[in-house]
């Protein structure tokens, strides 16, 4: 059926950067992620949790705090005591304005979304208007000592709460004055104690002040009176965040230990009108610090420095068993890192401040399924490029001749022209690229290495023309007839150079003909994220998968949803592949099989074939392991579809090279973790 | 869990027809195939529909001044279209037929209410007037005369089922806000009639139903957002005088203050009901909306606005809904699948999803409690159906008396102390189909010690029926009852001893020797009547094999396990081959004797109580469950998994520490025993042999797992090329 050497690649040391803060808006079901690098993500929860949009991070960018404000205006503010208000449509920083109070620690919008609380390293507390296309510095709130570690609002937005080092203070927002000081307990250690760091409050509708701190300790505190009411020792090393339900039942925190822990507000006897709050259940799915927590109505979101997002849900909140009934881990970014120059065997891997390009090595023997060849030629690292300036790349390639690498950062285009000539590698910046007014979220090049697409703002495409014998000029912009004001995000070009797909933030698919530089036709919307596209070498056959695990297959030169792609519509997939946990990220062919689409998501590869019947519910999905049992015969009856093979994870790439072997990249978690720096330190039992 | 999936307008209506759309529509009916649907709007048109293409297959009208004026629907078996037109005049059409002032016609002498065609029967007609014809009937006479059943009620509701491949159909009346349902066989011709128990401040709404096992349920959803269900039994054979229904309430739909206006009411499966309608609640604008109710947790599963008003009409199709919405008519698609708690907290693992998981460590509560709390419901129908073998006489005297009223505990209590046997199985079957009770654990008790009492007062009376049937509850233990084992110890009456041994967890350790000594005591011939259950045997004792057994009396007295009896009756078509035999591999006991013993061996007992009963047994009793032992432990060590199939076979270690025990018990006797010298040889050879074996393998353990530990051990590195093979 499928027999394939396999380049087992493990030698991409990527590590994804920590999670800093996490900003969850309930309005449209979004959350916005900010990692420690200074890039910023946002995951659909409707769309099962895709990583939707995506912002490369910055050098001198650390984003401290996230909130979504005025609707769905997302705003940052970081160390560097910049505010910015990211544009998710185009992708990048909107805008950036100066605090002018230092480094800033924390940021909170008000209950109406009007106005943002800034807490700055100078101990003021600063309040920003929100208009509609900028924010305005509007009045600070009287200045005390010590850095604002952490603020809140009254759910009724006539009071912050705020909490510092060693003490905590409520604000009247109308007089600007602190209504409130109270002293929070430092951790007694030998004959000093060491200050004590408010991290996180939480400013609740009853006048409740929830507080957690570096001793260890999440505490609540009557704002009015200034007095403690509970205290809760949650961990021996800091409580680093904390976050409220919207219906204020329930508070979720998390420790620098990687534990996260649910409060729960619970009556004191059955039936009694008096409640409590109860430390109830904890959760160790982290390793190392969890810098960020959030509530969404059905779980509890946890970020922290392992790099992991993890979306545990409630189970008394959550209905039935939809895909956010199950707990979810997020690692690896829902986009594809790795290009592959398929005619040469060259690897390209994408890090946030360089490229490398590797040889992949050769075997001369043969074996059978299951054996591992000996390696007569060992893979070579060619080449590093190191992108210049403070900006990351957000996106690379290489052409399938791998003659030519392209990258972009947040602001420009970077092409190089690569000679590989009996093992010397020479590389040549071209230096008149085209300024293009707006970056490129993502390039293509075409298969015959003659052009150059760069997908961009408003649902454009630009098409540059690759010149020998290192040059390239500007040829086209490809536009969407409907006039799109969101980012292309995929691309997929066809091997005859005739057309070119393109998906954009509205999760409209525009296929153009690169013949006439037109738009050809639009794919029927589909209300979900396009995770991946790729076009049929053979059939022109545009195959594409969504957030919601759905496969369609669209004809373009008849502009319709294929026959087979109807067929898998009406039989309906099968529950195992709907229930996978992550989306598919890329999409290949074999062009000497046709009937084959091979997919891969994190945690699987597989081979669809198109002439092999569905599996129905009742059919195992996974039936490699069986059918390898039986004769070549019998498999006939058993055979289904989706062949799937597990082996390798998690997987960050899969490709076909050009002779027909595979190539896959995997990333152990393992590997990841040592490139890690040490936990708190945590006595186990017996050590 | 069930949601609303897509959804689509099937079409729009025409508000030209008569009425305005918000009228709704005069019906939808199912069409010739699962796909079709025949729609009458209120005019003059019948429409077929293919759904999923959502596109008109054929369209019929009357002449300008007829209206259609009940819904078009298809005979299934023939194909054809039959509708009515001004109340009287019949059309039956093909889908050929354009015209329908040219295709048959039958002009009937009363008003005909609703036709309720059913897949493989002749098409009923319900008139006006309550009397019921099937078709054929109708047209081989269509000028005969129809009486009036109902005198001036007017049917509200009307609905047709296929039970036990008889046509029934319910239709409910309404008179001066008295609603009253008729049931109606037709083959006998049998109606009978309830009254419904009359409501203070609501009305019913809507009605539906559905049957299982000959008990019809009645589903009624009332204006104050109740949706009561009623039990009805269609077991009477013969017309009796007029009963009041008593309902339970199902679920509570709306909070209270609110008026559902315009509702009805769907079932989608035992769990879950659809109701649409208009809420409303005076401070708020009333709102209509879709909403699917689960009636095991009361809890709403989901639901649907629909902002631009229906007509509080809903049909429910193959896993669609149907309701004018508007000026359309739409169709909502909706998944439906059993709910149980384990799924409503997020636990339930997926068993479908692959077959490779077939063990699921979790434990269905849903099913757990279907057998616990469905089972008196269960219970119902089988004994129903025995007794509708039974003569009826009895039963038609005093039915009337007992139905009447609904039965309390108290009265029943009463009535066990003195009336007859099958006077008491009827009450007993009566107030158990009322069962839902708070505290029915306990009334249970009260019950089975009244009857146990008798019992033993009176030595002629045993209602073994009704102990079994209680015993079936799943509600009872040992000290509830405890002279209930004695007795049936007394009667030995095996079939009740296997129940307890089986379903008590609290037997003491001198009961369970008792039994076992009665269970060995008895020959194998007298059981082969009995209505052992044999599940715990099938799995390794060839029945046909075994040549003691022979044919069975075909007539099982009370028929009490409808399973078992097909187990039976397989057996004797099967003659009994002659057979050679090792003695070795036959078992020493019959097969009925074998469950009994089976039930011994899986009853709970501590060591230290049960030796010194033990010690009751004779010589010869010994030997022979030694010998059964033997021969159990020797079929469990053939398999590889070393444990039968099923749910109430022994394990291994049951065997063997009845083995144990049992030797230990009568260690001197069967050392002495000359009979028992051969037995007790094979057995040492046999246990040797295994202990041997045991040890081989306990040393190229080691070895093996050195094997193991080496294998996986390469290290793949950064880069490896392999091979892989996708078959």
């Amino acid at each position: 059926m499928g027999e394939f050497q396999v380049h087992r690649v493990r030698f991409f040391a990527y590590v994804p950067a920590g999670i800093r803060c996490l900003a969850h808006s309930p309005r449209s079901a979004r959350l916005a992620l900010a990692r420690t690098d200074g890039a910023l993500e946002v995951y659909n929860f409707a769309a099962n949790y895709f990583q939707e949009k995506g912002i490369p991070g910055h050098e001198t960018r650390t984003t401290e705090a996230l909130c979504w404000a005025a609707g769905d205006r997302l705003f940052g503010a970081g160390l560097g005591g910049d505010i910015s208000e990211y544009d998710l449509e185009k992708l990048r920083v909107k805008y950036s304005l100066d605090g002018f109070g230092g480094p800033i620690w924390s940021m909170a919008a008000d209950p109406s979304g009007t106005q943002l609380a800034v807490g700055c390293e100078d101990g003021s507390v600063k309040l920003f208007q929100v208009l509609p296309d900028k924010i305005q510095f509007e009045r600070s709130l009287d200045r005390q000592k010590g850095r604002i570690m952490s603020l809140s609002w009254h759910p009724s937005g006539t009071h912050i709460a705020v909490g510092s080092i060693d003490l905590l203070r409520v604000f009247d927002v109308k007089s600007g004055h602190a209504i409130q000081r109270i002293l929070v307990d430092r951790r007694p250690q030998g004959l000093y104690s060491r200050e004590c760091v408010v991290w996180s409050v939480a400013f609740l509708s009853d006048g409740t002040i929830v507080s957690s701190d570096s001793v260890g300790k999440v505490q609540f505190w009557d704002s009015e009176k200034g007095t403690l009411l509970e205290t809760h020792p949650v961990s021996s090393s800091a409580v680093l965040c904390l976050a409220v339900s919207e219906e204020e039942d329930s508070i979720v925190v998390g420790t620098s230990e990687g534990a996260v822990y649910q409060f729960q507000l619970l009556p004191v006897k059955w039936g009694s009108a008096e409640s409590k709050w109860v430390r109830t259940k904890p959760f160790q799915h982290h390793t190392h610090d969890v810098r960020a927590v959030a509530h969404s109505a059905t779980a509890l979101i946890s970020g922290g420095l392992d790099a992991q997002l993890v979306i545990r849900p409630l189970m008394e909140r959550v209905h039935g068993k939809g895909y956010d009934a199950a707990l979810r881990k997020f690692t690896f970014p829902h986009r594809r890192l790795v290009s592959c120059a398929k005619k040469a065997g060259l690897l390209l891997f994408q890090f946030p401040q360089h490229l490398e390009l590797w040889r992949l090595g050769a075997t001369n023997s043969a074996g059978k399924d299951g054996d591992i060849l000996p390696v007569s030629r060992a893979p070579e690292h060619l080449l590093q490029l190191k992108s210049k300036g403070p900006e990351h790349i957000c996106c690379s390639c290489i052409s399938l001749c791998g003659s030519w690498i392209a990258y972009s950062t947040a602001s420009r285009l970077h092409l190089h022209r690569v000679h590989l000539e009996n093992g010397s590698v020479s590389v040549k910046r071209v230096s008149k690229v085209p300024k293009l007014l707006c970056s490129a979220h993502q390039l293509l090049c075409s298969a015959d290495s003659t052009s150059l697409f760069v997908a961009s703002d408003e649902g454009a495409v630009h098409v540059l023309k690759l010149l020998e014998p290192g040059g390239c000029g500007h040829l086209q912009t490809l536009r969407p007839n409907s006039g799109s004001a969101q980012a292309v995000y995929l691309l997929a070009a066809s091997a005859d150079g005739d057309w070119l797909a393109a998906a954009g933030g509205d999760w409209e698919i525009n296929v153009y003909s690169l013949r006439h530089f037109k738009p050809h036709c639009t794919v029927p919307a589909y209300n979900c994220a396009v995770t991946a596209l790729a076009i049929h070498p053979v059939t022109n056959n545009l195959v594409i998968t969504h957030s919601d695990q759905q496969v369609f297959e669209f004809s373009i030169p008849d502009r319709e949803y294929t026959t087979w792609s109807r067929k898998v519509q009406q039989h309906g997939l099968h529950k195992g592949w709907l229930e996978r946990d992550t989306p598919i990220t890329h999409i290949t062919f074999n062009p000497k099989q046709p009937a084959h689409i091979l997919l891969h998501d994190t945690h699987m590869f597989c081979i669809l074939d198109k002439s092999l019947p569905l599996p129905d519910d009742a059919t195992p999905l996974m039936n490699q392991t069986a059918l390898k049992q039986l004769s070549e015969k019998a498999r006939r009856g058993y055979a289904h579809a989706f062949k799937i093979c597990k082996k390798y994870q998690p997987l960050l790439f899969v490709d076909l090279l050009e002779e027909g072997s595979l190539v896959v990249v995997e990333r152990p978690l393992m590997d990841i973790k040592t490139q890690l720096p040490p936990p708190v330190q945590q006595k186990k039992f017996g050590t | 869990m069930a949601a609303l999936c897509e959804e689509f307008t099937l079409c729009g209506l025409i508000a030209s027809a008569g009425a305005g759309a918000g009228q709704g529509i005069v019906g939808l009916e199912p069409g010739p195939d699962p796909d079709r649907v025949l729609l009458t709007d209120r005019g003059r048109t019948a429409t077929l529909y293919k759904v999923s293409d959502q596109k008109p297959l054929g369209c019929w009208s009357v002449k300008q001044d007829q209206t259609i004026t009940c819904p078009a629907v298809c005979n299934f078996e023939t194909g054809e279209y039959i509708a009515v037109h001004d109340d009287k005049v019949l059309r039956i059409w093909k889908d050929e037929d354009v015209n329908l002032d040219k295709v048959f016609k039958a002009t009937l002498t009363a008003e005909v209410y609703r036709i309720h065609s059913l897949p493989h029967t002749e098409p009923l007609v319900l008139f006006k007037g309550g009397a019921v014809r099937t078709l054929d009937a109708l047209l081989a006479a269509p000028q005969q005369e129809i009486e009036n059943v109902i005198s001036d009620e007017v049917i509200r509701w009307s609905e047709a089922f296929m039970e036990t491949q008889q046509p029934v159909l319910i239709f409910a009346t309404e008179k001066n806000g008295n609603y009253f349902v008729y049931v109606q066989k037709v083959n006998p011709n049998i109606l009978h009639k309830y009254k419904l128990e009359q409501e203070e401040s609501s009305h019913p709404l809507s009605f539906t139903a559905y049957t299982k096992n000959n008990i019809l349920t009645l589903l009624c959803l009332y204006s104050n957002g109740c949706v009561y269900k009623i039990l009805m039994s269609l077991q009477h054979s013969v017309p009796e005088e007029e009963q009041i229904l008593s309902k339970s309430l199902l679920l509570k739909t709306v909070v209270s203050d609110t008026v559902l206006k315009g509702a009805s009411l769907a079932i989608l499966d035992k769990d879950h009901v659809a109701v649409l309608g208009c809420l409303d609640s005076p401070p708020n604008i009333a709102k209509e909306c879709l909403s699917i109710w689960n009636t095991k947790f009361q809890i709403l599963q989901t639901s649907k606005e629909l902002p631009q008003g229906t007509s509080g009409q809903l049909w429910c199709y193959g896993e669609k809904f149907f309701l004018t919405h508007g000026k359309v008519l739409t169709v909502i698609v909706y998944k439906c699948e059993t709910s149980s708690l384990a799924a409503a907290v997020g636990k339930l693992k997926d068993t479908q999803t692959s077959s490779m998981r077939t063990v699921s460590s979790y434990v269905n509560w849903n099913m757990l409690q279907e057998d616990d709390l469905g089972s008196p419901f269960a219970q119902q129908s089988v004994t129903a159906k025995t007794e509708s073998k039974r003569t009826l006489r009895l039963r038609r005297n005093n039915v009337a008396k007992v139905q009447r009223d609904t039965l309390t505990v108290e009265q029943l209590l009463s009535d066990i102390k003195d009336s007859s046997q099958s006077d008491i199985e009827e009450e007993l079957w009566q107030f158990l189909s009322n069962a839902q009770m708070s505290d029915f654990q306990a009334t249970v008790g009260y019950i089975i010690t009244g009857l146990v009492n008798r019992c033993k007062t009176e030595p002629t009376f045993y209602p073994r029926n009704c102990l079994v049937q209680l015993i079936q509850t799943h509600g009872l233990s040992y000290s509830l009852c405890p002279d209930l084992m004695a007795v049936a110890l007394e009667k030995t009456d095996v079939h009740l001893l296997q129940l307890c041994l089986q379903q008590f967890p609290d037997i003491p350790e001198a009961v369970t020797c008792a039994c076992l000594k009665a269970f060995l005591s008895i020959n194998d011939d007298s059981l082969q009547g009995t209505n052992v259950n044999l599940d715990s045997v099938i799995s390794y004792i060839d029945i046909t094999l075994n040549d003691q057994v022979e044919k069975q009396s075909a007539t099982v007295q009370n028929g009490f396990s409808s399973e078992l009896m097909e187990e039976d009756s397989c057996d004797i078509q099967l003659t009994p081959k002659p057979h050679v035999v090792d003695t070795e591999e036959l078992c020493p006991v019959g097969p009925q004797k074998a469950a009994l013993l089976n039930a011994i061996l899986y009853s709970a007992y501590s060591e230290t109580f049960l030796l010194p009963h033990l010690k009751d047994l004779s010589a010869q009793q010994v030997i022979l469950f030694l010998r059964y032992l033997q021969y159990l432990y020797i079929k469990c060590s053939e398999k590889v998994s070393m444990d039968f199939p099923g749910m109430l076979s022994p394990t291994i270690n049951q065997i063997m520490d009845w083995m144990c025990l049992l030797l230990d018990a009568h260690f001197t006797v069967v050392v002495m025993l000359p009979e028992a010298k051969g037995l007790l040889f094979s057995l040492h050879k046999f246990v040797r042999a295994q202990v041997r074996f045991y040890s081989e393998l306990n040393k190229i353990e080691g070895s093996l797992q050195e094997l193991q530990r080496t294998k996986p051990q390469k290290d793949f590195g950064l880069y490896s090329i392999e091979m892989l093979e996708l078959v």
